[in-house]
């Protein structure tokens, strides 16, 4: 009799074997292609005479760049002028993501209003902004609004004085003087004290029930310090300038550019109509009961919406509204449509000029990333302390 | 002794024109207020634009070009292609009508009203000659053909998908061309433009992404960390950095990047195919990630039950997951086709003549239609809503027909 011994599975039905072969064959596969390919590069650089490393970025760059956050002059390096657009860029964003949010708010919530008028319209806003594409949206804005505003010499006047032309806003501005750094201080001040007010009154009136109106309290820290510090410094810190006619244009005051000013316009309204549908739905996404409950309890519509529906709304709100804020860094590559040097703007004009087309788009790729990466750390945190107050 | 009893008011109309006004406009004081501010903003913005819409706007930019807009600059002789497609397309959608009705119904109906509208269109017969005219008011003929035509035989569901993609690739065919078949010369792809343009970078980018889209699905999904990780990079990396710098590395870098002189060189030499291989790459990373949703949908359960079956990992895949993850993920492919076909319009940045391109070559080619920029942004904006707008209905549509959410 044959005795049958096992002599263990054979490797190439062995599971762990299989998966570590699987892996290598992938793994050299996915490196020999990229090899292949960045041999290719280098091989055509060489044939065309395109020189592959970051070297220039030191070297003078030599164009004008329109408007910059940080001061540019055409003799500083390649290397500044890629600042000068990334801060642009971040300029853009920031004020955009702000804008489009409260603006996003307000759509969203009149969206869900009983007045019909303002329930259609901001429907209306929604459902046609969404379905056009950006790019479209940004031509019209620039050439069909800004740019076709009057010239320089009939300018709109707003109050301010804020005068409206083709060349851009410009709007009356406040300089700072020798006293400012100062002042500084005690807005700064103003600001820790009314936290401080806000938290400690407000933990006062959840232990004892008695109303401390700790956003009077904070609001009024907040406006007092400030005004006391202004007559306290002596020279006023901020000095009103207004923009004067001269011969070709205004000078003085702040002025956005109609390039800057149709950037902006384009994103925010974009970008608002799909944050409005996010807060529509996040406070869908609250559950009737939570509504009622509150008006049993007595309070009011405002109180209802700003104290039980938002903070439970936020949860389902704040994740897709992130995305949104990264749509909306990613669209502001549009700027080279219509002439605002954003950094893949400028980017572009460095690629003319130093003819180094494969370093400067490995530029752009990480200056890209690099702003996703915040937001997808941001909602990341956010995800984090949701989960840990989740009951 | 009683009190004398209160007299109450009248109960307050809510019926009838006037109540619905109280109820729906004036039913708080914030309400009323809001009224009236708002109708004052309406009167202050719409009053002027309205004046211009009707009365200053200048359209002949729009009406001169319409051939242009349309299909770019595609050979005039070659044009009895371009109505071919469209008739084929009628035809199917005709043939949708009856075996799918839904949606396709609503489709196919509002198609034959529209093409009924174009062909009557109260516009100079420069703009739109009578060939043009006769063309498209033989799609409305077609569509009911098709209608006809499914009533009369039988056409299975699964035949009719099969239809529509012979359909897509003969349509592909009959635009190009190729040198070899008499009757049908090559047309260049850069001779492809306008709304057809449009329209085909967006299709063709979806049912090219979509198999790059569900293997980059599965892959980071994968249990094997090599190919997880993989893929969950280069999904991260496309979806990090903006359509438009994609678009113009292909147009930069690829030619680099690929050996010259080979089978290559139809992408390595061809400006709009190096802007379809963006647009593929770009919409499989999002395509990859609705899949993996719809992955993430299915139950754990019907894993384990074809496991038990006998069915190996590659058939667990292929006949449970992957039928059951895609039917979950229409809609939202639908939804990034919308999205799809508005992000194609950046193109025109790297100087492709899509339909934007084409608006914005008509402006700046010609001194007589500088001034008409509003107007041809407008007419832009208004295609892709109707466009955009209709796809979305679709997949509403969709999304009811197929009860997604609702098990």
């Amino acid at each position: 009799m044959r005795i049958l011994t096992y002599r263990g599975t054979p490797l190439w039905r062995d599971a762990r074997v299989l998966r570590a072969v699987t892996q290598i064959v992938f793994v050299v596969i996915v490196v020999a292609i990229v090899v292949y390919f960045v041999r290719n590069v280098f091989e055509a650089a060489d044939e065309r005479g395109l020189k592959l490393g970051f070297g220039f970025l030191e070297e003078e760059a030599g164009f004008p760049i329109a408007e910059s956050v940080i001061g540019y002059t055409e003799s500083d390096s390649f290397r500044h002028a890629f600042i000068v657009g990334v801060v642009n860029t971040i300029k853009v964003a920031l004020i955009g993501i702000v804008a489009a949010t409260v603006l996003g708010l307000i759509v969203g919530v009149s969206r869900l209003s009983s007045n019909w008028l303002v329930k259609s319209i901001t429907s209306v806003y929604v459902e046609i902004i969404r379905n056009v594409p950006l790019l479209v949206q940004l031509f019209f804005w620039y050439f069909g609004i800004f740019l076709l505003l009057p010239v320089v010499q009939e300018s709109l006047r707003l109050p301010g004085p804020i005068y409206v032309n083709n060349r851009g806003v410009f709007s009356v501005w406040a300089n700072t003087t020798s006293s400012f750094d100062s002042w500084l201080l005690f807005v700064l001040g103003g600001v820790v004290l009314a936290v401080a007010v806000r938290v400690i009154l407000g933990r006062i009136q959840i232990e004892t029930g008695r109303n401390t109106h700790p956003n009077v309290a904070a609001a009024l820290a907040l406006v007092l310090l400030p005004t006391l510090g202004w007559f306290l410094v002596g020279e006023s810190p901020l000095i009103r300038e207004t923009p004067v006619l001269e011969r070709f244009n205004f000078v003085g005051g702040a002025r956005v550019t109609p390039e800057f000013a149709a950037l902006l316009t384009g994103l925010v309204v974009y970008t608002a109509a799909f944050i409005a549908e996010i807060v529509r739905a996040g406070i869908q996404s609250v559950q009737r009961g939570q509504t009622e409950a509150a008006r049993a309890l007595g309070l009011s519509d405002a109180q209802t919406l700003l104290s039980i529906v938002f903070p439970q709304a936020l949860r389902v709100i704040i994740p897709p509204m992130i995305s949104q804020f990264l749509n909306l860094t990613k669209n502001s590559s549009l700027a080279i449509a219509i002439g605002y040097p954003d950094l893949y703007a400028i980017s572009r004009i460095m690629i003319n000029q130093a003819g180094r087309a494969v370093p400067i788009m490995l530029l752009i790729m990480a200056a890209y990333l690099a702003m996703s990466l915040t937001y997808a750390i941001i909602g990341n945190i956010y995800n984090r302390r949701v989960r840990f107050t989740e009951r | 002794m009683t009190t004398s009893p209160e007299i109450l008011k009248p109960p307050v109309i809510t019926t009838g024109p006037i109540g619905w006004i109280r109820t729906n406009l004036f039913s708080t004081r914030l309400n009323a207020l809001l009224t009236v501010v708002v109708i004052a903003l309406l009167y202050f913005l719409l009053r002027p634009s309205l004046t211009w819409l009707f009365f200053d706007a200048e359209w002949a930019a729009v009406t001169s070009n319409l051939k242009l807009f349309a299909v770019g600059q595609y050979p005039s002789d070659e044009m009895w292609r371009v109505g071919v497609v469209v008739l084929i397309v009628s035809l199917l959608a005709g043939l949708s009508w009856r075996v799918w009705s839904g949606v396709a119904r609503t489709f196919a109906r509002a198609g034959g009203v529209i093409f009924v509208a174009m062909a009557f269109v109260p516009l100079s017969l420069d703009s739109l000659d009578v060939e043009a005219r006769l063309w498209i008011l033989a799609n409305p003929f077609v569509i009911g053909l098709g209608y006809l035509l499914a009533r009369v035989i039988n056409v299975p569901p699964g035949r009719l998908i099969i239809a529509w993609a012979a359909a897509f690739v003969l349509v592909l065919f009959l635009l190009r061309g190729s040198g070899w078949m008499p009757g049908l010369p090559e047309v260049r792809t850069t001779q492809l433009g306008g709304l057809m343009l449009t329209i085909l970078l967006s299709v063709v980018g979806i049912v090219a992404s979509f198999p790059l889209g569900v293997l980059l699905a599965l892959g980071r999904r994968s249990s094997l960390p090599a190919v997880s990780m993989f893929c969950t990079l280069f999904i991260e990396l496309i979806r990090g950095v903006p359509l438009i710098t994609l678009l113009f590395m292909t147009q930069i870098i690829l030619p680099l990047v690929l050996p010259q002189d080979t089978f290559l060189d139809f992408i390595v030499r061809d400006r709009v195919m190096r802007a379809f291989v963006a647009i593929t790459v770009f919409s499989a990373a999002y395509m990859a990630e609705n899949v993996r949703g719809g992955l993430q949908a299915v139950p754990l359960g019907q894993i384990d039950a074809a496991k038990a079956l006998g069915l190996n990992g590659f058939n667990v895949t292929l006949y449970i997951v992957l039928p059951q993850a895609l039917r979950a993920v229409i809609p939202a492919i639908v939804g990034q086709l919308i999205t799809l076909l508005k992000d194609t319009s950046l193109v025109a940045i790297v100087a492709l003549l899509d339909i934007v391109g084409i608006g914005r070559s008509i402006i700046l080619g010609n001194v007589e239609w500088r001034g008409s920029q509003r107007e041809v942004y407008l007419f832009l904006a208004a295609v892709f809503w109707i466009f955009t707008y209709s796809m979305s209905y679709a997949s509403r549509r969709l999304e009811e027909a197929l009860g997604v959410g609702r098990r």
